[in-house]
C-alpha cells in the first residue's frame, strides 16, 4: 500500500516536472520567434518537411473522409427527403469538426512523430550539443522553427482537407447518388456561416497545431538519448498528441458551439 | 605565466555519486594537456564544465580570466565563440554536406560574404586533408574523416581553445596515426592550446606536453609523460602500462567468490 502510494507521488512530480519543463521550452520558444523573422528561410526549410510533405495523406484522406460522408449522410437524409441538404451536412461536419481533428490526428501522426524522431535523433548523436558548444542556441535554430512551420501548416492543412472532403462527398452525391449538383452547392453556401463554422474550425486548427508541435518538438529534445528513449518518445507524441487533440476539441466546441 | 584555464576545487555530482571531489587543474596557453583516466572518471563531464553545458555544485573554472559559470548567458555563448570542441562522435549536422558543416559557425556568427565563407571553409579543410570530400554527407564518412571534418568545424572560427574528447577511440591505426598528428600540428601552427581527453595512453603520451591523471574524482597524478612513465605509484604504473590487475582490482568489488559459491540457492 505504502508502496503504491510512493509510486503515485513519483509519478505525479514526475509529470508535474515534465509539464515545467515543457513550459519553460516553450517559453524559450516564443521568446525566439522575433529573431526567427529575420531568417524566415529557417521556417520556409521546415514548412516543406513539416507542411508539404503531409500534404499527400492528407488529400487521400480528406477525399476518402468525403466520400464516405457522402454515402452516410445520404441513407440517413433520403429517408425525409432531404438529400439536398448533404452538402450542409457534409460542409457542417468537415468544417466544424471533422477537417481539423482528423488532419490534426494525422498530422501528429506524420509531421509530429517525424520531429519528433529527428529532434530526438540529433540530441543522441550530440548536434544540439555541438550546436550549444559552436554558441549557437539549438532551441532556436532547431526547434523555433519547426514549431513555427508547425503551426502554420495546420490551419492550412485542414483546409485542405475540408476542401477536399467537400469535393468527395460532391462526387459521391452527385455522381454516384444523383443529388441535384446546384441544390448540394447552394444549400451549402448558404447555412455555412463563415464567422461561426469556418473561423471557429480554423481556430480550432490553429489550436491543435500549437499543441502537437509543442507535443513532437518537447518529447524529442527531452528524449532520453537511446534508440529505446527516441523510440519511446515518438510514441508517446503520437498518443499524448491524440488524447490532447481529442481532449480539446471537446473543450473548444464546449466554448464555440456550446449555446 | 598564468593558466589559460584555472580549475579550482571543483566538485560536481550526480545524484549522490561525486564525480569530481575536489579536483584542481592548470591547463596553459599554447600547449597540449592531456586528461586521461579510467572510463567513467568524468572526464567528458570535465569538458562539458568547462564548457559551460553543465554546473558544478562547487568549485570555480576560469577560462582566459572569466568565471564560466558567473558568466550571463550572451557572454558565456561569446566565449563559447573562442572554444572549440570535437566531440567523441564528430556531432556533425546530418542532413548537410561536409562544406556546410565547416560553413556552419561562420554562417551563424559571421556576416562574411558568400565567396569568403568558401575561401575559409576550404582553407580548413585543406588543413584536415579533406578539401575533396567536401560534397560528401557525414554519413558516408568514415569516422576518422567525421573527426577530422569535427575538427575543421571546431577551427572555423578561429578559436584560442579546442577541447577533443576521446579523439582516438575507435579509429584504424592510420587514421589514429593522422589525428594524433593533427591535433599537434593544428596546436603548433595556429598557437591554440588544447586539451585532450582520452584513455589512448600511448597516443596521447605522444603529443601531450601535461598529463593529469584522474581517477575517483581526484587528480591521482599530474606531469610530462615522461615523468608519469617514472612515477612510483603502483596506480599510474597499472594506467600507463596498461596492467589487467593491480591496484584496480581485475574484480569488481563485493562479496568474496568462495563466500558466493556457498551461499546455496537463497543468496543470489
Amino acid at each position: 500500500m505504502i508502496d503504491f502510494i510512493r509510486g503515485l507521488g513519483r509519478w505525479g512530480l514526475g509529470t508535474l516536472e515534465r509539464l515545467g519543463r515543457a513550459t519553460l521550452l516553450l517559453v524559450q520558444i516564443l521568446t525566439g520567434l522575433p529573431e526567427l523573422m529575420l531568417r524566415f528561410s529557417l521556417v520556409v526549410q521546415q514548412l516543406f518537411y513539416v507542411g508539404v510533405l503531409s500534404v499527400l495523406i492528407i488529400l487521400v484522406s480528406g477525399l476518402f473522409v468525403g466520400m464516405v460522408l457522402g454515402l452516410q449522410g445520404y441513407n440517413t437524409l433520403v429517408d425525409f427527403g432531404a438529400e439536398e441538404s448533404l452538402g450542409v451536412l457534409v460542409s457542417l461536419s468537415l468544417v466544424r469538426e471533422l477537417g481539423p481533428v482528423v488532419s490534426a490526428l494525422l498530422f501528429a501522426g506524420r509531421a509530429g512523430s517525424a520531429l519528433t524522431a529527428e529532434v530526438g535523433l540529433m540530441k543522441s548523436t550530440e548536434q544540439l550539443s555541438g550546436m550549444e558548444m559552436m554558441a549557437v542556441d539549438p532551441v532556436r535554430r532547431v526547434i523555433a522553427p519547426r514549431f513555427l512551420a508547425g503551426v502554420i501548416s495546420m490551419p492550412l492543412l485542414a483546409a485542405i482537407f475540408s476542401a477536399v472532403g467537400v469535393l468527395g462527398a460532391f462526387l459521391v452525391g452527385h455522381g454516384l447518388l444523383g443529388v441535384d449538383g446546384g441544390a448540394f452547392w447552394s444549400q451549402m453556401q448558404a447555412k455555412t456561416d463563415w464567422y461561426d463554422d469556418v473561423l471557429n474550425g480554423v481556430i480550432k486548427s490553429i489550436v491543435f497545431g500549437f499543441v502537437v508541435t509543442w507535443i513532437a518538438l518537447f518529447e524529442g529534445y527531452d528524449a532520453v538519448p537511446t534508440s529505446e528513449g527516441v523510440g519511446r518518445s515518438t510514441t508517446r507524441t503520437v498518443v499524448h498528441s491524440a488524447f490532447a487533440i481529442l481532449g480539446l476539441d471537446f473543450v473548444l466546441t464546449a466554448l464555440m458551439f456550446g449555446e | 605565466m598564468t593558466p589559460l584555464i584555472k580549475i579550482r576545487d571543483l566538485h560536481f555530482y550526480r545524484g549522490n555519486k561525486a564525480i569530481f571531489d575536489g579536483v584542481d587543474i592548470d591547463i596553459y596557453q599554447g600547449k597540449v594537456t592531456a586528461i586521461m583516466g579510467p572510463s567513467g572518471t568524468g572526464k567528458t563531464t570535465l569538458l562539458k564544465l568547462i564548457g559551460g553545458q553543465l554546473r558544478p555544485q562547487r568549485g570555480s573554472i576560469v577560462v582566459d580570466g572569466e568565471d564560466v559559470h558567473k558568466l550571463s548567458r550572451k557572454a558565456l555563448y561569446a566565449l563559447r565563440k573562442r572554444m572549440g570542441m570535437l566531440f567523441q562522435s564528430g556531432a556533425l549536422l546530418t542532413d548537410i554536406n561536409v562544406f556546410d558543416n565547416v560553413a556552419f559557425p561562420l554562417r551563424e556568427h559571421t556576416e562574411l560574404p558568400e565567396s569568403m565563407i568558401r575561401d575559409l571553409v576550404l582553407m580548413k579543410l585543406q588543413a584536415v586533408g579533406l578539401r575533396n570530400a567536401r560534397n560528401m554527407m557525414p554519413a558516408e564518412l568514415s569516422g576518422g574523416m567525421a573527426r577530422r571534418v569535427a575538427l575543421a568545424r571546431a577551427m572555423a572560427l578561429d578559436p584560442m581553445m579546442i577541447m577533443y574528447d576521446e579523439p582516438f577511440t575507435g579509429q584504424d591505426p592510420i587514421s589514429m596515426g593522422t589525428l594524433v598528428n593533427l591535433i599537434r600540428r593544428v596546436n603548433d601552427a595556429m598557437g591554440l592550446t588544447s586539451i585532450l581527453v582520452s584513455h589512448d595512453v600511448a597516443e596521447t603520451a605522444q603529443i601531450a606536453d601535461d598529463i593529469y591523471l584522474l581517477s575517483g574524482g581526484k587528480v591521482i597524478d599530474q606531469g610530462t609523460p615522461e615523468q608519469l612513465q617514472k612515477s612510483g605509484s603502483g596506480w599510474v604504473e597499472q594506467f600507463m602500462q596498461g596492467l589487467p590487475d593491480g591496484p584496480v582490482p581485475f574484480h569488481y568489488p563485493g562479496t568474496e567468490f568462495a563466500d558466493d559459491l556457498l551461499a546455496g540457492e537463497e543468496h543470489r
